[in-house]
């Protein structure tokens, strides 16, 4: 395998990595905490909402965008490291 | 002003302000007509993209669904929000990096095939048809109400401003008149939900004064306040729902990957510069649709408290004048069955007086909360904007689909580029008449080929782009075969639950207990299973397309979308 090839592997793993912890968080907040455990979580109120309620109808949305934002900052750190910015 | 001279003003200056775009944005080339030249701005594609999704179904329906379903309705905001996830993290970079025009380009080519090409233009033509339909619908829905023209009359007009800058302008036109949609589309979303909450709460962000205490005093929370208010009529708490678990998630889940496999947001991220803008306007498109996602079951619970207030055991009488207006367009509909001249709305059917359209809630909530009239023609701007901006995009997807990848890439290889911009501008037409057909004489199936386009998206293009990127090995086989099965059991099973084909059937004879809605998540995982299957038992694809994804595995050296 050419330094190329060792080098966009790499690159293609830690890619992978990330993407695999991202969506973890993503299934957690909607099918977790929206539809799974929404019973169990709607005994905890903050001010007028039922956790789960709040969650699957406005929590797993906030958390959506954030993990967006989280994925575009890591992958313009990892395109620096391995010299693909441009 | 009446609230009648209010929205003729407001639609027209909205009206007068698209054509200008479309003018001031001619297409030139293909390029400038399928990916708008490919130098969008992160920001203006994000804006655009989210116009682009946003459609009737958002803005007029979505929350009105949601106050009737409470709980249930999160499936639409999570689906619908949670799809962008996946677009941003396994398709949008991957595919701009590819850089071609189309989605069915991308399966064409990374399946060395033209049955796989023409497989996924067939896939790509009913999902966009169905859905344009339901634009169409929802234009004419609000020309009738607001402006008191005939529905069919609203259509028309409605074709004719989206002809007019999705023909001339192409991807170009579209991109920039969707920009000023959805500023139109977000502003008059909000304005009537903050004055709401307000009222109803005092807290002027929506999405607090959901869970915030009433203002009249009571020291009661709303959602308390809605929850007792349902179940004293007899209908399900709202914060509860009454689906069952695993069609909850089986929906979801649908909703999602569909979303994530719909053509047209696709091909809005081939439009921007580089693999860094397609992930950076993934992120803003979905900050920007969450605006409006967060609000809607704010304004859900807003309308469903208010209607009950406003109508429930009151004189028929004394009801005031949009109660009246609403019931001419028949989406309310009310029948003393009692005789005590009140009306009474309840959950159980036999009682029950009051028959309240879903897509009656957005649109009549500002007048049921008495607010000011410009306040009202803000809100069919809006819904004009919502259908107007989705159904160009589908368009566009259309005429690519037939000038590109039918006519240049199998019938005429040949064909000139201007050639082929006319092909694209011909071909946007007829799709805007067959549309506009579609909206005077909607097939009485459109509710129900609406989830079929989201189930028919996951279940055969997503499988198919996934594999393409993150398993190398992938081949036509596979592919083609996945494709067709997940296609064809989707077709099936909704066929058979919602036209009584195949014996039919009722939802006690549902799969697993999942409902049609639902069913696109079963029929994804069996495209993947097939897939995977047959691509063990032939030879793998060559190695030039191995290298392909290879390449567009790594983010630099995007280019711009070229034509091969």
């Amino acid at each position: 395998m050419s330094d190329k090839q060792k080098r966009a592997s790499a690159y293609w793993k830690e890619n992978v990595k990330y993407l695999f912890i991202l969506l973890i968080i993503w299934f957690l907040v909607s099918y977790g905490a929206g539809i799974l455990f929404k019973d169990a979580l709607d005994t905890i109120i903050i001010g007028g909402f039922k956790l789960g309620f709040w969650f699957a109808q406005q929590g797993s949305i906030y958390v959506f965008v954030i993990l967006i934002f989280v994925y575009v900052r890591l992958m313009n750190k990892l395109d620096k490291k391995y010299g693909y910015n441009e | 002003m009446s609230v009648q001279i209010w929205t003729y003003l407001l639609v027209g200056i909205t009206f007068a302000l698209y054509i200008g775009i479309a003018i001031w944005s001619r297409a030139g080339s293909t390029k400038d007509f399928y990916v708008a030249g490919g130098g969008v701005s992160p920001l203006a594609n994000g804006m655009a993209t989210a116009a682009d999704w946003m459609s009737a179904a958002s803005f007029i329906s979505m929350a009105g669904i949601i106050a009737f379903a409470g709980y249930d309705g999160s499936v639409y905001l999570m689906g619908w929000t949670g799809g962008y996830v996946l677009l941003a993290l396994l398709l949008a970079p991957y595919l701009r990096k590819f850089g071609k025009f189309t989605v069915p380009d991308f399966i064409g080519d990374r399946y060395y095939s033209k049955t796989a090409r023409i497989v996924a233009v067939i896939c790509a033509l009913i999902v966009s048809f169905t859905y344009v339909a339901g634009q169409m619908r929802g234009v004419g829905v609000v020309f009738s109400r607001f402006l008191e023209v005939d529905i069919n009359t609203g259509v028309i007009i409605g074709m004719i401003i989206v002809l007019f800058y999705a023909v001339l302008g192409g991807m170009k036109g579209i991109t920039y008149t969707q920009v000023a949609q959805y500023c139109v589309l977000i502003f008059a979303f909000m304005v009537p939900a903050i004055f709401i909450s307000i009222q109803m709460t005092g807290n002027p962000v929506p999405q607090l004064g959901m869970g915030s205490k009433l203002a009249d005093g009571s020291g009661t929370y709303l959602l308390d306040k809605l929850d007792g208010l349902s179940t004293e009529l007899g209908f399900n708490a709202y914060t509860n729902g009454s689906k069952s678990m695993i069609d909850v998630l089986a929906i979801t889940l649908a909703l999602m990957v569909g979303t994530a496999g719909l053509p047209h947001v696709i091909v809005r991220f081939f439009t921007v510069k580089r693999v860094k803008d397609a992930r950076k306007s993934a992120g803003l498109a979905l900050l920007l649709i969450a605006i409006l996602y967060t609000t809607a079951p704010a304004v859900a619970v807003f309308a469903r408290t208010n209607m009950i207030n406003t109508v429930n055991n009151k004189e028929y009488g004394s009801m005031p004048e949009w109660f009246t207006k609403w019931e001419t367009t028949g989406l309310f509909q009310f029948d003393d069955k009692n005789k005590d001249g009140k009306i009474q709305y309840v959950a159980d059917k036999n009682r029950n007086e009051l028959y309240v359209d879903p897509d009656s809630m957005v649109l009549a909530n500002p007048e049921i909360a008495n607010l000011p009239a410009w306040v009202i023609a803000l809100v069919a701007a809006g819904g004009l904007a919502a259908a107007l901006s989705t159904a160009a995009g589908l368009l566009l997807v259309i005429s690519a689909s037939v000038s590109h990848d039918l006519i240049k890439k199998v019938f005429k290889p040949t064909i000139s580029d201007k050639g082929e911009l006319w092909a694209a501008r011909l071909s946007a037409t007829v799709a805007v008449v067959i549309a506009g057909y579609f909206g005077i004489n909607p097939p009485g199936f459109v509710a129900a080929v609406v989830a079929l386009a989201f189930g028919l998206a996951a279940a055969s293009f997503f499988p198919a782009i996934v594999l393409g990127i993150f398993y190398k090995k992938m081949n036509k086989e596979g592919a083609i075969a996945g494709m067709v099965t997940g296609t064809l059991l989707m077709l099936f099973y909704m066929t058979k639950f919602k036209f009584d084909w195949f014996g039919g059937g009722t939802s006690e004879d549902w799969w697993f207990g999942i409902s049609p809605e639902g069913f696109g998540s079963i029929a994804m995982l069996a495209n993947f299973l097939v897939s995977i299957s047959v691509m063990k038992l032939t030879p793998p694809p060559p190695y030039n397309v191995q290298e392909i994804v290879e390449d567009i595995r790594i983010p630099s050296g995007a280019g711009e979308a070229i034509d091969h």
